[in-house]
């Protein structure tokens, strides 16, 4: 049987998407459908004094305009529940009152007949505030700065090993710099949307989430109705890199609107609102102390962060936690500080964490190679490790000595001349860089349904969602390989949280969640079908033992004698069944916390649990022993580049990025993962910043004119290469999910890659031509 | 709503004449309607300064079929075609010509529809995405876009592949810098932007347009 698992298949929702014909959010048009546009608050800190919705009231069009006065009052939510509340709530409860957190908070929505009107009328709705003086420049804060207790869903951010002032003390080599990083937008393309529609008590929502369950459930909690009554639907989400993770004000805010009219509304972020009312990454700043021994044996490593907060919530960026396990060595302190601001909450980013993390800890270990007169590569595998010292657990799969190789190879490495300013071409001067790579590799339970029909074809359904990154395809591959089903016989829909519940799409984790229960619900559809044909006199294969038989291509037929079988149809039919049905739920998570409330299983819930005890696939996936291992993907980055020796201005000519993934299930899909990954980091390190109005704290640049992304024009040559080892201990399927790896580590490449140039060490990012100059 | 679900299958498989997918959208929203296609306007803003607002008629040949519209003079060639037309190939990304997603070819040129009032198409020949595709026959770019992965989220390739086809017809980009150069309008947050220009260039290679 051929498989299609690994094959670089062209992606099965791939014509949709060409052709226009891919809905998102926004593109759902209900009877009677009215405009909602979000007013802003013009300032960070005060209080709504009086808000003036008179003339905007008698625009043309108006149909009624929502603020604090005549909102629904909302339900403070209780979940912990990844994208369904805790720890982005505040936030979420907008139009309660007349208090103002941060510049941009929404404080009226005008509901119109069309766009047009929506949005004139909004520009008629004026405020006046009592103003109080806004805390929002970290760098001058840093003194009322506090350690949090925990990251997002109770992660640990503060570690400490062994003596690490006293390493630091009696260092040989000791290196102690501070590395910046300035507020980044996601600025996935499609802007958040939300379409509601209320049918007496029952709201549907078609929302751009990153969790369609998450997003449902927290509706419902905040909405104060039953979460039957929620459904929510994203088919497609035009990208969300974190910000679609979180709900943000305008989900909520378009089904009270809905209410309030009594009619379907459409809510759409204008660009400029993403820049306030849709998450960021915080600034960070990062300071890291590293002591050797003269070898260039690391004895000490210091990582201290200090981000932002909003006065509404708590987010923390865990920069640090990476630090943690990425070197040997015995004494280590790693923690974290946050400084409340008034601006919106950040949330997690590509590789929240990992991104400005992984780029303060690689620039820093390229200035040690240097001060230690070591090659850069020489100083990572001297201080290489097999198991992850922290947490004390070995890794479940590591191979990054072979992306080290690997990537030389693929860079010239050994050619190069090392001197920093050493290799000029014309007026450029050129210079390599490497980094590592690395990121957590993330499990949690998760639910599939498979349902066989009697034309041959199957359906998959679950409760998770593709924000682009592939999911629809590889599942349908892990699908079609173990149903025994051609790959456009398998229909797999996600999407929809009134599907079995899925992984949100966070944490590179939907392949390593969602892979294994779509398989082992797959593996029980095939295997009820095996049983069935045994049980029958009129099946050819009556009385044959399971083990000899398999199913390829829609039929089941003996290992040694493929002539004798018959197809998936023929038994459906001959027991006149319409559909065989196996739900299967593999609950296996690799974070520190379980979920919240796993006793509360009902309905579907409750039968995927009963069906999966019996199901192999699931029992076998459940009983692996994982507690001995930390799960981590591995890679190594490197970047070659000319800075133009007079102004300032650098073009990266090549990336090669190797990664050790764990299984690739699509190679078409996976290099367009990490090289996208890494063109978010070229972003970065190059161009993007969100500059803050240093007078009143509120966002400047709030375009994408202002606010630079990589564009075709900015394209290195792309080498993209994985290891391709399968972590079996992760899952059955192997994978250990690549959507935010491939950002990580390439920005340290870059400012190497740039010292290396031009001998200048710039630790403010972004690296824009004036600070080369 | 179960028929929600159906809308991939049922909109798949040809590249949708605006009869099609009407007749799509409203198999995918069961227990929805269309909007009106025309809104009333009203020509006076209370209480402000702002200009009057005049309904202004409009005729215009969308993916070869003519249409005859009476919209609200500020609404946007893009805001025609998703809100008015219900064909939402066409996608807002940014509503200020920054990012490229409402790229459409307006008498075989490329613009940016989010820059364009509907008001100024008068006798024009619009071209967008539900309208490059033939029956069950992709356009060559919407194939090689396919073939090279050349996209993962999917919001900005109908404007990738609007603008990749004027770029070729455009004649003038022979070298990936030219290809990259001339494609900078159209941004891709996802980065498939190597997959775009292996795309475009297999096309010229081929001169299938």
């Amino acid at each position: 049987m051929n498989e299609l698992v690994g094959k670089p298949v062209d992606r099965v929702d791939g014509r949709l998407k060409v052709t226009g014909t891919a809905n998102y959010s926004a593109e759902y048009y209900p009877k009677n459908v009215a405009y909602g546009v979000i007013v802003e608050s013009t300032i960070a800190k005060g209080r709504i004094k009086n808000i003036d919705i008179t003339t905007a009231g008698k625009a043309p069009g108006v149909i009624n305009i929502m603020t604090y006065k005549n909102s629904m009052n909302l339900h403070f939510p209780q979940s912990s529940d990844p994208g369904g509340g805790k720890y982005a709530e505040k936030d979420l409860l907008p139009l309660q009152n007349d208090r103002i957190f941060y510049g941009g908070q929404a404080i009226a929505v005008v509901i119109a007949e069309t766009f047009e009107q929506a949005e004139q009328a909004a520009m008629l709705v004026t405020a006046d505030y009592e103003k109080d003086k806004p805390v929002f420049d970290l760098e001058k804060n840093v003194e009322k700065a506090y350690k949090p207790v925990a990251g997002l869903g109770g992660s640990q951010i503060q570690m400490t090993r062994g003596n690490t002032e006293a390493a630091l003390q009696n260092a040989s080599v000791k290196l102690e710099e501070t590395y910046t990083t300035p507020v980044y937008h996601h600025n996935a393309m499609e802007p958040h949307a939300t379409t509601a529609e209320w049918n007496g008590d029952q709201l549907m929502i078609y929302d751009a989430t990153q969790s369609v369950m998450g997003s449902k459930n927290l509706m419902a909690a905040m909405l104060g109705v039953e979460p039957e009554k929620v459904r929510l639907v994203a088919l497609f989400i035009g990208g969300g890199f974190g910000s679609k993770g979180f709900s943000w004000p305008n989900t909520v805010l378009t089904a009270m609107a809905a209410k309030l009219v009594n009619r379907p509304v459409k809510l759409v972020l204008k660009r400029q609102q993403m820049f306030t009312n849709a998450g960021r990454r915080t600034q960070t700043i990062q300071k890291i102390s590293l002591g050797t021994d003269n070898t260039g044996k690391l004895n000490a490593i210091k990582h201290a962060t200090t981000s932002e907060s909003s006065f509404v919530d708590e987010f923390v960026e865990p920069a640090g936690v990476a630090t943690a396990m990425l070197y040997s060595c015995a004494n280590a302190d790693i923690n974290h500080s946050l400084v409340r601001l008034n601006k919106g909450t950040p949330c997690p980013t590509r590789a929240p964490g990992e991104a400005p993390g992984t780029y303060a800890i690689e620039a820093a270990m390229d200035e040690l190679a240097y001060k230690l007169n070591m090659d850069p590569i020489q100083l990572r595998l001297v201080n290489y490790n097999e198991k992850d010292e922290q947490k004390n657990q070995q890794f479940s799969s590591k191979n990054l000595k072979e992306c080290y190789q690997r990537g030389a190879d693929a860079i010239g490495w050994a050619q190069r001349n090392p001197k920093p300013g050493s290799i000029r071409e014309g007026n450029y001067l050129v210079g390599y860089g490497m980094a590592t790579a690395t990121y957590p590799a993330n499990r949690s339970a998760s639910t599939a349904k498979a349902v066989l029909f009697p034309d041959g074809h199957a359906e998959i359904l679950c409760g998770t969602q593709d924000i682009g990154t592939g999911t629809y395809t590889i599942m349908t591959q892990v699908a079609a390989d173990a149903l025994g089903l051609p790959i456009e016989k398998v229909k797999v829909k996600l999407g929809d949280s009134s599907y079995p519940k899925g992984a949100n799409s966070g944490g590179s984790q939907v392949s390593a969640s969602v892979g294994p229960a779509i398989r082992a619900a797959a593996l029980g559809a095939k295997s009820k079908l095996v049983k069935m044909a045994i049980a029958d006199a009129g099946s050819p294969l009556h009385g044959q033992k399971e083990e000899t038989i398999i199913a390829d291509n829609g039929q089941l037929h003996l290992i040694n004698q493929p002539d004798k079988g018959e197809t998936y149809s023929a038994i459906l039919n001959r027991h006149g069944l319409d559909k065989i049905e196996v739900l299967a739920t593999t609950n296996v998570s690799t974070r520190q916390q379980q979920e919240a409330n796993p006793a509360a299983k009902t309905g579907a819930e409750a039968q995927a649990a009963q069906e999966s005890k019996s199901n192999p696939a699931v029992q076998e996936d459940e009983h692996t022993d994982r507690k001995p291992y930390s799960f981590h993907s591995f890679g190594a980055q490197f970047v070659k580049l000319r800075v133009d020796a007079q102004l300032g201005t650098v073009h990266i000519d090549k990336i090669v990025s190797v990664m050790d993934v764990g299984k690739v299930m699509n190679l078409k899909t996976a290099k367009n993962q990490i090289m996208g990954g890494a063109i978010f980091g070229i972003g970065m390190a190059l161009m993007e910043e969100t500059a803050y109005d240093p007078n009143d704290g509120r966002v400047v640049t709030r375009d994408l004119a202002q606010y630079l992304v990589p564009v075709h024009a900015d394209m290195p040559e792309f080498d993209i290469q994985f290891i391709d080892k399968p972590d079996t201990i992760i899952s059955p399927i192997g994978a250990r999910g690549i959507g935010e790896i491939g950002i990580t580590g390439i920005t340290a490449a870059i400012v190497n890659a740039i010292y290396h140039a031009t001998g200048k060490r710039v630790r403010n990012l972004p690296v824009t031509p004036d600070k080369l100059l | 709503m179960d028929d929600l679900q159906n809308q991939d299958e049922k909109s798949s498989g040809r590249g949708s004449t605006r009869r099609e997918f009407l007749t799509q959208i409203t198999v995918a929203g069961a227990g929805l309607s269309f909007a009106p296609l025309i809104v009333n306007t009203e020509t006076k803003v209370p209480g402000s300064q702002l200009s009057v607002i005049q309904p202004v008629n409009v005729t215009m040949v969308v993916n070869g079929t003519k249409q005859t519209l009476t919209v609200d003079s500020r609404v946007t060639l893009l805001d025609a075609l998703r809100d008015k037309l219900m064909m939402p190939g066409t996608k807002k990304g940014c509503d200020h010509g920054q990012c490229g997603a409402c790229t459409v070819l307006v008498n075989g040129r490329r613009i940016n529809s989010c820059l364009t009032f509907a008001a100024m198409c008068e006798g024009d020949e619009i071209t967008t995405i539900e309208g490059l595709a033939h029956g069950d026959g992709l356009h060559p770019m919407q194939a090689a876009f396919v073939k090279h992965d050349a996209f993962q989220c999917g919001y900005c390739t109908p404007g990738q592949i609007c603008s990749a086809v004027g770029l070729v017809k455009e004649g003038h980009a022979k070298t990936d810098t030219e290809i990259r150069e001339l494609m900078s309008g159209n941004i891709c947050r996802c980065g498939a932007y190597q997959n775009i220009l292996e795309a475009i260039k297999e096309v010229q290679a081929v001169k299938l347009i």
